[in-house]
């Protein structure tokens, strides 16, 4: 029931929120913290509960109620060790993208915290549900929200940047709608029943060209979520335009969905299918990867530069995902996890910027270590994180990542390692333009970073370097789940 | 030798302390912890070495402190690994490391940034320690990478200057292109071997791999990149002389005694390997020879005193290479020692006099600083003469070795041999020219002397361990394979001895006494401006790489795949703007629409109803 | 009634329907054009009567009587909307009531 528990406090407080918010702000910030709060005890509860049985049982059931007989939809609710890791750092996000909020969403805070607790509850029911029907409501749960965010709290040129993210992620969920009936009823022909459970389809025979096109469906959808080349476009401008939270949300969490949906769902639904496209994924990963680096060096907004980096390690992902061997499975988590907390840093950062320089043009900013070295200490850190500097949680997502792909494919990784050479071009174009050099401007009244910011980040620093020196704390987690996963994509 | 993991430990927690307490800490208490944890550091090595040299103690020592990486078959430990090669290296870092910090203690203590130079000092030492100590290949890379992050922060020290900035990132771009290679090399490595623990590789490779086969060829030869690029050779040697951007005890402590000389280490640390590819080896010789002529010759013109020393630097870990290329592997890592000891003399020398004269570099405003300055005069001379390796100074001992080991290589040692004395006679040149220009002739300013036991002191004991440490005997012997036996014939010494000599000789002769100044290359202008730019290669790679690069990143700054949707926008408003226009709001218009409409169907539906 | 009849009957209808059209074309005054639909409405309904005693079909006259009630309707509603457009624009002159143009 703990999962249940994180769900409805954090759909409850934000509707909570919503009804203090338009009489007291503050109120409703504390409310959406304390509802945080709530769900992270629950949370809590549930990983002791589900890593202290890790050797006997893969899955924890939480719920499996029906809900639509007719056509075998249930409200089946399931975690394993894959989705206890995602739902830890979404609730960790969760409260960096909170604090990041707090002063800088000034009008309708009741209406924003009751979307940004919606999206995250969203977040936490796609990690966690195994039928497919739920899957694509929780889906459809995180996006509106999330479109609300950008389009409200957003900047100068918000309600262009929302409708195309929205636009994009429509159309792609109701591929993967059409690609999810087409499932049901290929297992109904196949078996007589219908059924929308993960556990039931996985048995499906989806060979052939049907199970082809299936894939494709599903595979389009993710790819728009993860994003990938060549339908990243929504990306840059949904970053550059949502606020600092709503960043944070989409870097962190919502982009780890897509990843999540081809680690679930592609390859153990579809495995000959997803066998037989692998090279091209993995040509398009590849591509991904030196593609957006290259266009993140030519960017001179740091919020745009960052949104393309995210699709340069988003590249790793597809990569690692369709290698589809242990490592590089492994790796492919904590490339989520590690490329989660270094672009909240990231854009953290940028959003602490902008309140304090009212730009975002790297061209404007200069100098500034001399004014903030808190803040210039903590920036040069995620710079390196996204650089995949050993000791800090990238490195081992990338490292195994290539390591699993080179023995699968020697030349897509020998390639995608290039990046190695070209992240530190465009992360350390962040710290020369904005944080060394002179300062440009009148910048005396850039404060430094205050107790509530420090916290913020020091939070996500001290993740990326636990699991920099320590990442078996994920990997025994989740070796179990992927294990589970690989077998079944192997299609035996 | 349970107390290894205190030598990374305690740099590591000096870092963390410097960090924390940011702002809070006196410039005494940040001095204490910078200096102190590297010191104590030092001990402890001591201690350790103590324990490794007792009767009976083991050969080598492994410890596992926690498994770091386990995933599947993969299983990377964050382990320590002690034997002679290491040992030895411990010394080099932390004895040379502890004077270099004890030097910059005074030399930075002006710096408002005192801290956060201690804090970047030490955390560079810890990863130093770290790539010396791992006992597999990621934990290495580990190091590798993290002293390649603090060269970065320490050349771009003092970052109000968009060009100290500039070099910062080339260094750190430059040598990423090697560790690039490097980690290629990593994955290839355990796809034919199936792991990456050093020890097990060392027993694998001759076991799994014939000799001259393809793996072992494109193994070595990546490993040999990621070297090449921290070591600054040819070709991704561009980094290093931008690298003197950084303070002085910086380019002593990073770019001269330790982190350049990693991709020495690395080499022998995976000898195993590259001894299964003869070729590779062939290529490192080559490499080395090519880097030791070419810096030597870009050295015979500089202007700048730091940057001599960096193309010298070059030259140097050129010799090492070199050394390992043609089999002499312990001699190669006691010629990196003796550079170690030397190199930081020179260079902290050199900034005692940069101090003296308020930060002036160009060797062409000083002169006659041999009385103002005695101290840092003998030292300078004790470093040249060690770096020209006059007997009876380390460096003729550990250069000797080396020319003596490539004289009896089959085939090319002969020539082998000739290129390295031709290195050491241009040395003699360069170095000698140096220490003329500035102490020399005619006084042409006044220096303000840096005195104190933090200036002179480790000076003077870095100068004395470089006259004896060519008697000191490194514990690389049962590590590493040994050299081939044999002597060469006596000619061979006395030309070794004699050439540099003559190079003092001839940089005397033009430089103090002023004859034969058609040697002076300032006769042939296009030659020298060709060796001043280091014979071109960073006009080379600026126009291969750098100008394409850039170029197409800001042609396709709007990333042309976004015009899709743009496309996409752009026919739905035009088609919008098409059909608004039948939206004229004219009631009758719409009407009589409506009504030719409703006639022209009627009309096809009779027409065709009576066919 | 008899079937010859029907043909005069349709085309009466007919000529009424056009006539009613072309004045709903022609006509700015909102009051005319309601008088041609009513018109044209009227016309159809003619044209159901006849075609219902043509084939002695009671929902002829069934139509009819739908659409009268539909006349009055648009009547009632047409004219209220009518009188509430003279109110606001002191006109009933369609091509002056173009706010709603695209």
């Amino acid at each position: 029931m703990q999962l249940l528990g994180i769900i409805i406090s954090l759909l409850g407080g934000g509707v909570l929120a919503l009804m203090t918010g338009h009489r007291s702000p503050v109120a409703s910030r504390w409310l959406s913290l304390a509802s945080l709060l709530v769900a992270s005890m629950f949370y809590t509860s549930l990983w002791l509960d589900s890593t202290h049985s890790l050797s006997t049982s893969l899955w924890t059931m939480h719920t499996d109620w029906p809900w639509i007989e007719r056509f075998g939809i249930h409200l089946l609710l399931a975690t394993d060790g894959l989705s206890l890791v995602l739902i830890g750092l979404t609730l960790v996000l969760g409260y960096v993208a909170l604090l990041s909020a707090w002063h800088e969403i000034n009008h309708r805070c009741g209406l924003f915290y009751l979307n940004f607790l919606f999206t995250l509850a969203g977040v936490v029911g796609v990690f966690s549900a195994l039928d497919l029907f739920l899957f694509f409501v929780f889906w459809e749960v995180m996006l509106v929200p999330m479109f609300l965010i950008i389009a409200i709290w957003g900047h100068e040129n918000r309600r262009f940047a929302a409708t195309k993210f929205f636009i994009y992620t429509q159309a792609s969920s109701l591929l993967m709608l059409a690609a999810m009936v087409g499932l049901v009823l290929l297992n109904q022909q196949q078996t007589g029943l219908w059924s929308f459970s993960w556990f039931t389809l996985t048995q499906t025979d989806t060979s052939g060209s049907m199970g082809m096109w299936l894939m494709l469906g599903f595979y389009v959808a993710f790819l728009v979520k993860l994003p990938g080349l060549p339908v990243h476009n929504w990306l840059p401008d949904a970053h550059t335009q949502a606020p600092t939270p709503g960043s944070i949300l989409l870097a962190g969490i919502l982009l780890k969905t897509g990843a999540y949906g081809l680690l679930r769902f592609v390859w153990p639904l579809f495995p000959d299918a997803a066998l037989a496209f692998a090279p091209i994924a993995m040509g398009l990963g590849v591509l991904s990867v030196l593609y957006a680096a290259k266009l993140a060096f030519a960017q001179n907004d740091l919020k745009r530069l960052i949104a393309y980096t995210s699709i340069s390690h988003m590249g790793f992902v597809s990569l690692g995902i369709f290698a589809w061997n242990h490592l590089s499975l492994q790796g492919t988590v904590m490339q989520m996890v590690g490329h989660g907390l270094s672009s909240a840093g990231l854009f953290a950062i940028a959003g602490l910027l902008q309140q304090r320089l009212h730009t975002r043009a790297l061209d404007q900013m200069g100098g500034l270590w001399a004014l903030m070295p808190k803040l210039a200490t903590l920036s040069m850190v995620f710079a390196l994180a996204t650089l995949g500097l050993p000791g800090l949680a990238n490195f081992i997502g990338e490292f195994m990542i290539l390591l699993g792909v080179f023995q699968i494919e020697p030349w897509a990784a020998s390639l995608a390692a290039l990046a190695m050479i070209l992240a530190p071009v465009y992360a350390l174009v962040i710290m020369q333009k904005g944080f060394f050099g002179m300062a440009v401007g009148d910048k005396t009244k850039a404060l430094d970073l205050n107790a509530r910011e420090l916290l913020m980040l020091g939070l996500l620093v001290v993740s990326l370097v636990l699991l920099g020196f320590w990442p078996n704390l994920i990997f025994t987690v989740t070796a179990a789940p992927v294990d589970s996963l690989m077998h079944l994509g192997k299609g035996g | 030798m349970h107390q290894l993991w205190l030598i990374p430990g305690l740099p590591l927690v000096g870092f963390f302390l410097l960090v924390l307490g940011h702002g809070r800490f006196t410039r005494s208490l940040a001095r204490l912890i910078g200096v102190g944890s590297i010191a104590i550091a030092a001990l402890i090595t001591l201690w350790v070495a103590l324990d490794f040299y007792s009767p009976g103690a083991a050969q080598t020592y492994q410890v596992e402190l926690w498994p770091w990486l386990t995933a599947g078959e993969l299983e990377v430990s964050f382990g320590l690994y002690l034997d002679g090669l290491s040992l030895s290296m411990l010394f080099v870092v932390t004895g040379v490391g502890s004077l270099i910090h004890w030097y910059a203690s005074g030399y930075m203590w002006q710096d408002p940034d005192y801290q956060r130079f201690f804090a970047y000092m030490n955390l560079f030492v810890a990863a130093m320690l770290m790539l010396v100590l791992a006992d597999n290949l990621v934990l290495l890379f580990l190091g590798w990478e993290g002293v390649g992050v603090c060269s970065f922060l320490l050349i771009g020290f003092w970052y109000q200057d968009p060009a100290n900035g500039y070099a910062a990132r080339k260094a750190f771009i430059v040598t990423r292109v090697g560790d690039t290679a490097f980690a290629i090399g990593l994955f290839l490595l355990y796809r034919e071997l199936g792991t990456l623990d050093l020890p097990s590789i060392m027993v694998l490779a001759p076991e799994k791999f014939v000799v001259g086969a393809n793996q072992p060829t494109l193994i070595a030869t990546l490993l040999l990149a990621g070297a090449v690029g921290k070591s600054a050779q040819l070709p991704l040697h561009i980094w290093l002389p931008d690298a003197m951007a950084g303070p002085t005890p910086v380019s002593a402590l990073i770019h001269a005694a330790t982190m350049v000389t990693a991709g020495v280490y690395l080499i022998a640390r995976t000898h195993g390997v590259f001894l299964q590819a003869p070729d590779v080896l062939l290529a490192v010789a080559f490499i080395g020879l090519f880097t030791l002529l070419i810096s030597g010759f870009t050295a015979l013109n500089q202007t700048d005193i730091k940057r001599v020393l960096a193309y010298s630097t070059m030259s140097q870990i050129g010799y090492m290479f070199f050394a390992l290329g043609v089999g002499a592997w312990s001699e190669s890592i006691f010629h990196l020692m003796t550079h170690a000891l030397f190199k930081a003399l020179l260079f902290m020398t050199a900034g005692s006099i940069i101090l003296a004269l308020h930060h002036e570099q160009d060797i062409r405003l000083m002169g006659g600083l041999r009385r103002q300055l005695p101290v840092p005069f003998w030292c300078f001379v004790i470093g040249s003469a060690c770096l020209v390796a006059l007997p009876p100074t380390s460096g003729f001992f550990s250069k000797e070795a080396i020319l003596n080991a490539s004289w009896q290589l089959p085939v090319y040692g002969p020539w082998f041999w000739a290129g390295g004395v031709l290195g050491a006679f241009i040395t003699a040149i360069y170095s000698f020219r140096l220490l003329f220009l500035v102490f020399f002739g005619a006084e042409k300013v006044q220096p303000h002397e840096p005195k104190g036991w933090q200036f002179h002191p480790p000076l003077i004991i870095l100068a004395t361990l470089s006259l004896v440490a060519g008697w000191f005997v490194l514990p690389t012997g049962d590590v590493l394979p040994s050299s081939p036996a044999g002597h060469p014939p006596m000619w061979t010494i006395v030309v070794a001895i004699g050439l540099p000599l003559l190079g003092i000789g001839i940089a005397y002769q033009v430089y103090v006494r002023h004859k034969w100044q058609g040697l002076r290359l300032a006769h042939w202008q296009r030659l020298r401006q060709f060796w001043f730019q280091g014979f071109g290669f960073d006009g080379l790679y600026r126009r291969l790489f750098l100008t394409p690069f850039t170029s197409l990143a800001q042609v396709n700054r709007n990333d042309i795949i976004d015009g899709l949707p743009t496309l996409l926008i752009q026919l739905s408003r035009f088609l919008h703007r098409l059909f608004s226009q039948l939206q004229n709001g004219q009631l009758r218009a719409y009407i009589a629409t409506l009504a030719s409409a409703a006639i022209i169907i009627l009309a096809l539906a009779i027409s065709t109803v009576g066919k | 009634m008899d079937n010859q009849y029907i043909d005069h009957a349709i085309i009466l209808a007919g000529i009424l329907f056009c006539l009613g059209l072309v004045g709903v074309m022609v006509r700015r005054n909102l009051l005319f054009m309601m008088i041609s639909i009513e018109v044209m409405l009227n016309a159809s309904a003619l044209a159901f009567i006849a075609a219902g005693s043509a084939w002695n079909q009671a929902e002829g006259q069934i139509m009819f009587l739908a659409v009268i009630t539909l006349g009055a309707a648009e009547v009632a509603v047409g004219l209220g909307l009518t009188l509430l457009l003279f109110r606001h624009h002191n006109s009933v002159d369609v091509d002056q009531l173009n706010k709603l143009r695209g």
